[in-house]
């Protein structure tokens, strides 16, 4: 029974923080916090295709990106509508990943590593280059943030407590889907395609469908996570599809663990808090970051929490004196 | 007249960087299997080595002889210490370690040389302008153009004629077999990424008098030599070299004639290289 509880407890205290966080934390920490929700589900998105399904892809960005510039546009030109501008995201990227994913599950490993590169920096380029409709490199703002409309509750979301809870909700119900999905036979298919695609496809499976499947579930959370990202910095912005904001999904995935479910999420907040303490004495925090990515790479690539639990999982293992 | 040849000249230029880059990137990958993010950034090193060296003696020509063997020297510690220990794990391990190195090294530059950009004068005898159809054209660039081919023509004879190169088509054909008839595979893939490497840091040198140096020309760089080397198709040289005029002249003639879709361009025919001929043009078929 041990062991059971203190999985409960594993569980339980991050969440119970979570709710509680904007009780006690000061604005700004809530800010940060709503931030690396944010980020945590794109990284999480990113992780189903790395971690899960072994396709390591540098233009998650890209469709990131296009979910808040969907949101946004759908701000500005539609109805001045939270639930309407989620909406047009989440059709809008779960198209988008479509369209990209056919193309780019054909192959694996480097090339569609390069394949996702060269996609997302094709929407970079549409959002950089296409001045009347976004803004090009000013990025798309100056929409008003409309109320979050809940049936029984209504309330402003200039108010960062509100935008915190909102930010939460919309990650939990990401990540459940995450959670489902990954335990579920789907998912079971999605790591033996990781593992070996040849075999998979010897006893029958649609390798390019499921990894399609994989892409597009993939894309619409991390098109989820744009709007979110979009609406709390109250512009979208071309630099948000750039390869470069792929490359932080990867580092926190790297950081957190890709094995592991939940890996990109604490790797984002290890982002966050590692950024903060040392932005604090040098600007040139990427020196650091690319240090420590080396070091985790070659001696831990199971990444913080993917050591921590398998440190976890061996003790409990040993047989007890 | 005038447009187009200014074009030609400047796509040529650009393409003969973008060749010096891509070969040693596709050499690497032919042999070790290794796609090297980093590569940018060795090529960036070269650049802003021949300038501290321009700096400290004046001289263009110092800064490319000495620069490039410093790059290479910091790319034997790169594969020995960190490479060498993923060989045989996840692809995606190597991507990922030479992605945090790029990270550091891009980042590291800024550290010691700034954010700033610089500018490196061309060496003496290759200032100035020549005027070609009333049109005045800076001569350095015609001396990037003209070095294009020639540098093509030494690699080719290397590969061709001499031992280390048929080593390493050897390797990059069959590494078992190579190893097998007793070819000492580590070394050669330190020297490999050595070379690729010093390749790299002569085409940064070269870069110096031709662009601003500053801390993105590596980011930039290594995404346009990435497209070279997979529309050449992975591993082949002849492929870097087509690859390479192609995606320089694309640059070149799209900034003139397409400047809305211009900086598209070169996705869009890497989508389309791979989804009709997905080894590249120049790929072997398996």
């Amino acid at each position: 029974m041990k062991p059971r509880a203190g999985t409960l407890f594993a569980a339980a205290a991050p969440a119970a923080f979570l709710l509680a966080a904007p009780f006690f934390l000061s604005t700004y920490w809530v800010m940060i916090l709503t931030e690396i929700l944010t980020m945590s589900l794109f990284a999480m998105s990113f992780n189903l295709l790395f971690g899960y399904t072994g396709l390591l892809s540098f233009g998650q960005a890209g469709i990131f990106g296009a979910g808040g510039y969907f949101a946004v546009l759908s701000l500005i030109h539609g109805p001045s509508s939270l639930w309407a501008a989620f909406a047009a995201a989440l059709l809008g990227s779960a198209f988008l990943s479509m369209i990209i994913g056919w193309f780019c599950v054909r192959r694996d490993e480097i090339y569609f590593a390069i394949l996702t590169l060269g996609f997302g920096m094709m929407l970079f380029t549409v959002a950089h280059n296409w001045r009347s409709l976004t803004g090009g490199s000013d990025g798309l703002g100056g929409f008003t943030l409309p109320p979050l409309d809940l049936l029984f509750w209504r309330g402003s979301l200039a108010d960062p407590r509100h935008f915190y809870f909102l930010v939460l909700g919309v990650v939990f119900l990401g990540a459940l889907l995450l959670y489902r999905m990954v335990h579920s036979p789907f998912g079971l298919l999605l790591r033996s395609i990781r593992e070996n695609t040849q075999r998979l496809s010897f006893v029958g499976a649609d390798v390019r469908a499921v990894r399609l499947c994989a892409f597009v579930v993939a894309g619409t959370l991390a098109g989820l996570a744009g709007v979110l990202f979009a609406l709390f910095n109250r512009i979208a912005s071309p630099e948000m599809l750039h390869w470069s904001f792929s490359g932080k999904a990867v580092l926190m995935t790297i950081l957190g663990g890709s094995g592991v479910l939940f890996g990109p999420a604490v790797g984002a907040a290890i982002f966050y808090v590692l950024e903060h303490v040392i932005t604090a004495h040098t600007t040139n925090w990427m020196v650091f970051l690319g240090a420590i990515l080396v070091v985790l790479v070659l001696a831990f690539p199971r990444g913080v929490l993917g050591s921590l639990l398998h440190l976890a999982a061996r003790r409990r293992g040993r047989p007890r004196p | 007249m005038e447009t187009f040849l200014a074009n030609l000249f400047n796509g040529l230029s650009w393409g003969m960087l973008l060749f010096l880059i891509s070969i040693g990137l596709t050499i690497i990958f032919g042999v070790m299997g290794v796609l090297n993010f980093a590569h940018g950034s060795l090529f960036m090193l070269g650049a802003y080595l021949c300038m501290q060296f321009v700096r400290w003696t004046g001289s263009f020509w110092t800064g490319l002889l000495l620069g490039p063997p410093l790059v290479a020297a910091l790319a034997v510690a790169i594969e020995r210490f960190f490479l060498r220990p993923l060989y045989g794990r996840d692809v995606s391990l190597q991507l990922l370690l030479t992605f945090g190195l790029m990270l550091f090294l891009d980042d590291g530059v800024r550290l010691i040389w700034g954010a700033a950009y610089h500018v490196v004068q061309p060496p003496d005898a290759l200032s100035g302008s020549v005027a070609i159809f009333s049109q005045s054209y800076p001569l350095y660039r015609l001396f990037l153009v003209v070095l294009g081919p020639l540098a093509g023509l030494a690699l080719w004879a290397f590969f061709t004629f001499t031992l280390w190169g048929k080593l390493l088509r050897a390797a990059a054909m069959d590494r078992q077999m190579a190893e097998i008839v007793g070819v000492r595979v580590p070394v050669l893939f330190t020297a490999v990424f050595a070379f690729g490497a010093w390749l790299a840091a002569v085409g940064g040198a070269l870069a110096a008098p031709h662009q601003s140096v500053g801390p993105a020309m590596g980011e930039r760089i290594i995404i346009e030599s990435f497209i070279v080397v997979v529309i050449g198709g992975m591993g082949s040289f002849p492929g870097a070299f087509v690859g390479a005029l192609i995606l320089g002249l694309l640059n070149s003639f799209g900034t003139t004639f397409f400047p809305q879709v211009q900086m598209a361009l070169p996705y869009i025919l890497l989508a389309g290289i791979l989804l009709t001929r997905p080894r590249g043009l120049f790929g072997a078929e398996s």
